[in-house]
């Protein structure tokens, strides 16, 4: 009896800590009855995503998947993960939208409509992946606060859209430029107007990349509002709050671009690495630029049981940032032993590569599949966390699965 | 014969004396081991199913199994100060979803005496941040942990 009402009251805990706010006479809402905020908006209906995803925030809207439905080759809109740092944008104004560069290193500022960009520019489309920075952040120990991403935080769509490089061109850029920024139409949680949520950027070299996009389209379709439209910045590779959503503004920066999240601590880790729980000054703090070699293990599901049957195919999708994976290797002996796995290469680069192997397991038992690649300078993934940071990013430790052989 | 006679039923009330002694005594001794095995007796008294005994509870401050029942706080070390420094304003399931170390928590105590009107612990707040970080620690979960919460299923070829 103490039982139950203990679960009724951690789970009314949990309601309250979700909305951020106490739920006033919670104690007399009946069992099985969702409160409306838990109804009404249902995320999954308003951003049309998989029922499975997992919602980690709703202020700002956080939602990740889980390895299993990451399994198709490129990743639809329904099994993509939301990361928001900012309110979406309410109204957007498609005949009036306009994206103004400007800032101290472009020769004069100039606007361009949705329309010019797509008349004046040559399209391209590329599969690139887009990753969290602190996607698995999770694991780490300390803990970091933050969304407690665990896999899920990871993509690899098609993307539509035209140069950056062609569009700065066109601008006209100064040679003092360093840096790019990107300004939105999101909006700060506070409500406050003066603030932006968030505004990062990229330094020139990746910016004038031949797969950095403008982009207008994902998947041959209008991007999700979700996911930025109209128009969002995409630069594969890199932690994907570089690829900023819903852009109506690019700053060209003679110095690297001090936007929100730019500074102090944010997509940030130490130069040097340091002990676990360390604390860091904000000097010592260096911005995340290509992300680390990672894979994700999409089939089968974690907790498969096979009945008087002892081989298995799995197969997943590997990606190694600004560089390509050059082996895929994986484990049933906890990392004693590790075979090859068949590697297809990139559609294009910054895309991910799908892996699979047939895994013989020798006889009845529990198992664990680790995967592990290897970039083209030899780095591979670590069997345990890497080097701890304070904010908990670029974990990119193997990921596992379970299995047994009954 | 009157005399064997009267001999004969004072010998059938002593053995009837003795029969209602052993009886009285046996039935004594039944009970006695009785009160033994289960001084409760709580075989004679029906389950009590209903859930709001706790509501019942006299004693406020009773613990079972190493628990304060009406907070669900550890037995421990300063769990007194807790119970009334900590639980007047807010659940004490808000203290315990939280771990943090001493010194995050002594940043939490100053941040509700600066905004939530808590009053000053004295020499209360270092035996309250000791109870919480030796009760409710932080979790090691060293550089890799065990994969948990699966759901197993079998897999269809």
């Amino acid at each position: 009896m103490k039982r139950r009402n203990f679960i009724k009251k951690a789970a009314l805990s949990s309601l309250t800590s979700l909305i951020g706010a106490e739920i006033v006479f919670g104690n007399l809402i009946p069992e099985g009855y969702a409160p409306l905020f838990l109804q009404d908006p249902d995320p999954f209906q308003l951003f049309n995503k998989d029922t499975r995803m997992t919602v980690l925030n709703n202020k700002p809207w956080n939602i990740e998947a889980k390895a299993h439905l990451l399994d198709e080759k490129v990743t639809s809109n329904q099994f993509m993960f939301i990361r928001n740092n900012g309110i979406i944008p309410k109204a957007i104004d498609l005949d009036n939208w306009k994206i103004t560069f400007k800032g101290e290193s472009v020769q004069q500022e100039k606007s361009y409509s949705l329309a010019q960009l797509k008349e004046k520019f040559t399209h391209h489309t590329y599969q690139l992946t887009l990753e969290c920075g602190g996607n698995g952040r999770s694991e780490f120990d300390p803990p970091a606060m933050g969304n407690q991403w665990t896999v899920g935080a990871v993509s690899c769509a098609s993307w539509t859209g035209v140069r950056l490089r062609d569009v700065l061109e066109d601008v006209g850029i100064k040679s003092n430029a360093v840096y790019i920024g990107y300004h939105a139409a999101d909006t700060h949680l506070s409500g406050d107007p003066e603030k932006a949520p968030i505004s990062r950027g990229v330094p020139m070299d990746k910016a004038t990349m031949d797969e950095t996009l403008l982009a207008f389209k994902m998947n041959g379709k209008d991007i999700p509002l979700a996911h930025g439209y109209p128009l969002r910045l995409v630069a594969g590779g890199w932690p994907a709050s570089a690829s900023g959503k819903w852009i109506n503004g690019i700053s060209v920066r003679n110095k690297v671009h001090d936007g929100n999240k730019m500074t102090g601590t944010a997509y940030r880790v130490p130069c040097d690495p340091v002990e676990p729980g360390a604390k860091v000054k904000e000097e010592d703090m260096c911005i995340i630029e290509s992300m680390p070699v990672k894979s994700l293990i999409t089939f089968p599901r974690t907790g498969a049981v096979l009945n008087k049957k002892k081989t298995l195919e799995i197969r997943g999708h590997a990606w190694a940032g600004e560089l390509e994976v050059a082996n895929m290797e994986y484990s049933i002996d906890f990392g004693a032993t590790w075979n090859s796995c068949s590697l297809e290469k990139p559609v294009n680069r910054l895309a991910w590569q799908h892996f699979s192997a047939k895994v013989t397991l020798p006889k009845k038992g529990y198992y664990e599949i680790w995967a592990r690649a290897t970039d083209t300078q030899g780095k591979s993934q670590p069997m345990i966390l890497p080097g701890w940071n304070p904010k908990g990013y670029l974990n990119n430790a193997c990921h596992r699965i379970a299995v047994k052989v009954v | 014969m009157d005399r064997n006679e009267e001999f004969r039923k004072s010998v059938t009330i002593i053995y009837k004396g003795f029969i209602v002694f052993f009886a009285f005594f046996g039935i004594v001794l039944c009970l006695l081991i009785y009160i033994a095995l289960d001084h409760t007796f709580s075989a004679f008294k029906q389950e009590d199913d209903t859930p709001y005994a706790d509501v019942m509870d006299i004693d406020e401050d009773r613990i079972e199994n190493g628990i304060h029942v009406r907070t669900g706080l550890v037995e421990a070390e300063g769990l007194m100060e807790v119970v009334h420094n900590c639980t007047n304003c807010h659940s004490a399931l808000l203290v315990t979803q939280n771990r943090m170390d001493k010194e995050r928590w002594a940043a939490t105590i100053d941040w509700m005496q600066e905004t939530q009107n808590l009053w000053d612990l004295g020499k209360n707040e270092e035996i309250i941040i000791n109870y919480l970080v030796t009760n409710y620690p932080v979790p090691k979960k060293g550089r890799r942990q065990n994969l948990e919460n699966l759901e197993w299923y079998e897999l269809e070829e």
